[in-house]
């Protein structure tokens, strides 16, 4: 028996990996809420409005390399999220100005706002494959580990390490920071209560005098500046490859809708969810259980209920379940 | 304004003149090649038609069906592993009779406990969970022996050894029954949600496909899958093929290639036209104008006596069966079946694509979208390095900015691609050819 060892390996494979993991994804499940609750459509396109931010972050950061401005040991990107997200919320508003606007104004259904969103998913791949190329880049120049494996091993004597990177503990204070923002904006702000009401009943809140205009252009700013920080920070904990957004977008679906559509809780909430489930379902526990079970107890096998390479389908099959028994999702939220 | 019919001849004959322009310029080669695949697309493109454009139901899972032909092109035409099948066969034989009947098990718990949501969603997934134990107990030592028997060469159970084409209706028969099967789980759904619901469910069938090495051999693809027509090198030798081309004096090479590409593009379009006649008697027939009746209406639809939810399920099924067809004929047509070459992207939004463009809710349309957008699919990589340097010609050829845009300019598919929908949307909201007014 040796509870310390078998803490300190979850805490290592399990706990952190997927608290980062699931900020990332809590932040774009935000976003496309965010989206969805006001402009009422699921708008495909949001992983590549993330992939784009990255990808102006990237070259804003290539921009102060060269000039040589830096803040080890932090990644330099972190200094280039200020510009790219400006640019980002412009892209976002750009596109919504030559495409989302026009169908709004006609009273669209939301199917065709949503095959909007795909031709839109499929120009802004195409244009950050045009700018940057599909390869596989990795951003972080900072200093790679907060606190090291191996320091931890001696200190306390133990078998297992804890390691947490420097990607992480960014990801977590950056969300924080972020979604306390987006919530108090919301919440107390006057421009907030405003979004909130024309969500609710958009008749009710014209005849109220708010501008609708300018609740599209807000939401429009949050959610490009939620994606431009997500897709960051997912390229700064992994590495940045415009590909890898492509398949970002089901999770972060999943997310959404696990938690409760049109819920900015519950999108949150439904981000840890989906993350601390992919991981805990293909983890292998057989090293975990070897700490806590006698050895002649211990099974042969991994102890493993799906294997590492269904990761992501566990989200989708998640997702799927959640649909069929509880459509409104954890925190009922509207039923589209 | 043109009618139905001037603007279904002049876009026909539209397309086949831009693949004769191929011929003359590129080669007859490749016209041939896309040609077959623009009618693979166009078969796809019809059965997404007749969920979406016939009845409204929004199917994103078309990628997870075309996978599902391609894998009965594996299991109907490779030859059988008997080594594999003795040491583990009969153990996944054993496997799948109790997967299925630990379905219906849950099927039948959740039927009975209808009135209690909390018991029935709890008891449903214990009995789900007990039957997910029990099968990895059983087949999962069957599994490891079968797949580390030969890894390099077999390492699956293959198939039983039938001609290649027999896959193509046992294709629809599965995409059917796998259909049938989501259809009862998600079609209560409404847009956004089916839309996702399928999306994430053909990405779980994908997955099952890449990762049961035992059924698929997984990444490690299926290579040298038998072909419906003769090998190259076969009609190289023969006597009439020689003599036919130094009566013309032709290549022997270039010339068989031909024929064979030929003769996949007759099989092919005799397909697409029976599923073609097929369709379109069916949406002349009552039965289409139903189906119209509740795309256009739901709620006056079911108030008039249609039942709503099976006419969905049926157009669900059939729609998909189709598209398994066109894969099963994709992966024949390829020789190969490479699970990690199915993208989203390009097997399911692209034939939205497709059908948007064209039409929908009309068959002529789907089946023209699919033959335009496959075409621009394929040359846009000329067209866009041709673009873009039809843009960057007043930059000197040493400016970085105009060197890295013609490395790129294979992106400018994508790009392409969406500029194609969003102006579709805008301008042609009922596509190319929009569907027929009936009085």
């Amino acid at each position: 028996m040796d509870y310390i060892n078998a803490i300190t390996l979850f805490a290592n494979y399990i706990f952190i990996p997927g608290l980062s993991y699931g900020c990332q994804l809590a932040l774009g499940a935000l976003g496309i809420t965010i989206v969805y609750t006001v402009l009422r459509f699921s708008n495909f396109a949001h992983g590549e409005f993330m992939s784009f931010g990255a990808m102006i972050s990237i070259l804003v950061m290539w921009y102060f390399q060269d000039v040589g401005i830096s803040i080890h040991p932090l990644p330099t990107i972190i200094l280039a999220l200020p510009i790219s997200i400006i640019l980002t919320i412009i892209f976002c508003l750009l596109i919504d100005n030559f495409c989302f606007s026009y169908y709004r104004k006609n009273n669209s259904e939301s199917v065709i706002l949503l095959i909007v969103s795909i031709g839109i998913m499929f120009f802004t791949n195409g244009l950050i494959r045009l700018i940057i190329g599909p390869a596989d880049r990795n951003i972080n120049d900072g200093e790679r580990f907060l606190v090291k494996a191996r320091t931890i091993k001696k200190m306390f004597e133990l078998n297992e390490g804890l390691a947490i990177k420097m990607s992480q503990c960014l990801t977590i204070t950056i969300t924080i920071l972020l979604v306390t923002f987006v919530f108090w904006f919301l919440n107390k702000t006057k421009t907030g209560k405003s979004m909130r009401a024309y969500s609710d009943n958009k008749d009710l809140s014209l005849l109220s005098g708010i501008n609708p205009e300018r609740v599209v252009l807000i939401t429009w700013v949050i959610a490009g500046m939620l994606a431009c920080v997500a897709g960051t920070l997912y390229g700064l904990d992994k590495s940045y490859k415009p590909f890898t957004y492509l398949n970002l977008v089901l999770p972060i679906f999943a997310s959404a809708i696990v938690g409760g559509v049109g819920n900015p809780i519950g999108a949150i909430i439904g981000g840890f969810v989906i993350a601390y489930s992919e991981i805990i379902i293909t983890f292998a526990y057989r090293r975990f259980l070897g700490y806590l079970l006698p050895d002649n107890l211990l099974p042969e096998s991994l102890m493993q209920v799906l294997s590492t390479d269904y990761k992501i389908a566990v989200s989708f099959l998640i997702l799927v379940i959640v649909l069929i028994i509880k459509p409104t999702g954890i925190y009922k939220g509207k039923l589209i | 304004m043109l009618n139905h019919q001037t603007k279904v001849f002049l876009t026909y004959s539209f397309m086949i003149l831009l693949l004769l322009i191929v011929g003359f310029l590129q080669s007859w080669n490749v016209a041939l090649a896309i040609l077959n695949l623009c009618i693979i697309s166009a078969i796809m493109s019809l059965g997404i038609n007749i969920q979406w454009g016939n009845s409204g139901i929004v199917n994103f899972g078309a990628m997870g069906f075309t996978a599902l032909g391609g894998l009965c092109c594996v299991l109907i035409s490779m030859p059988i592993t008997k080594s594999a099948w003795q040491i583990g066969g009969f153990y996944i034989l054993i496997a799948i009779v109790i997967f299925f009947i630990f379905i219906f098990l849950t099927n039948i718990v959740w039927k009975l406990l209808k009135n209690s949501p909390k018991k029935r969603v709890f008891y449903s997934i214990l009995i789900f969970l007990i039957g997910f134990i029990i099968l990895r107990l059983i087949a999962d030592p069957a599994i490891l022996r079968i797949e580390s028997f030969e890894p390099a060469k077999t390492g699956y159970l293959g198939g039983i050894n039938l001609p290649i084409i027999f896959s193509w209706p046992i294709a629809g028969l599965l995409a059917a029954v796998t259909a049938f099967l989501i259809g009862k789980i998600a079609l209560g759904l409404r847009s956004d949600y089916l839309a996702i619901a399928t999306l994430g469910i053909s990405e779980i069938i994908l997955y099952f496909i890449k990762n049961e090495d035992w059924l698929s051999r997984g990444v490690k693809n299926v290579n040298g899958l038998p072909r419906p027509v003769p090998y190259e090198i076969d009609l190289q030798n023969s006597s009439w093929l020689i003599e036919l081309t130094e009566k013309f004096n032709l290549s022997p090479v270039i010339t068989s290639s031909i024929i064979v590409k030929l003769s996949y593009s007759l099989l092919f379009l005799s397909v697409l036209i029976i599923i073609f006649i097929l369709f379109e008697t069916a949406l002349k027939s009552p039965w289409g104008r139903m189906m119209r009746a509740i795309r256009d209406n739901e709620i006056s639809a079911s108030a008039m006596g249609k039942n709503v939810k099976k006419r969905h399920l049926q157009v669900f099924i059939i729609g998909s069966a189709v598209v398994g067809i066109a894969g099963a004929m994709m992966t024949t047509l390829d020789g190969q079946f490479t699970p990690a070459s199915y993208q989203p992207i390009r097997y399911t939004f692209l034939i939205w694509i497709m059908v948007i463009v064209g039409g929908s809710g009309n068959n002529y349309g789907a089946v023209f979208g699919g033959f335009l957008i496959w075409f621009f699919w394929v040359e846009s990589e000329p067209l866009g390095l041709w673009l873009i340097e039809f843009l960057t010609s007043y930059l000197d050829n040493e400016n970085i900015i105009k060197i890295h845009l013609l490395e790129s300019a294979a992106h400018m598919r994508l790009i392409m691609m969406g500029l194609i929908l969003l102006l579709a949307l805008r301008f042609a909201p009922k596509g190319v050819i929009p569907e027929e007014k009936r009085i």
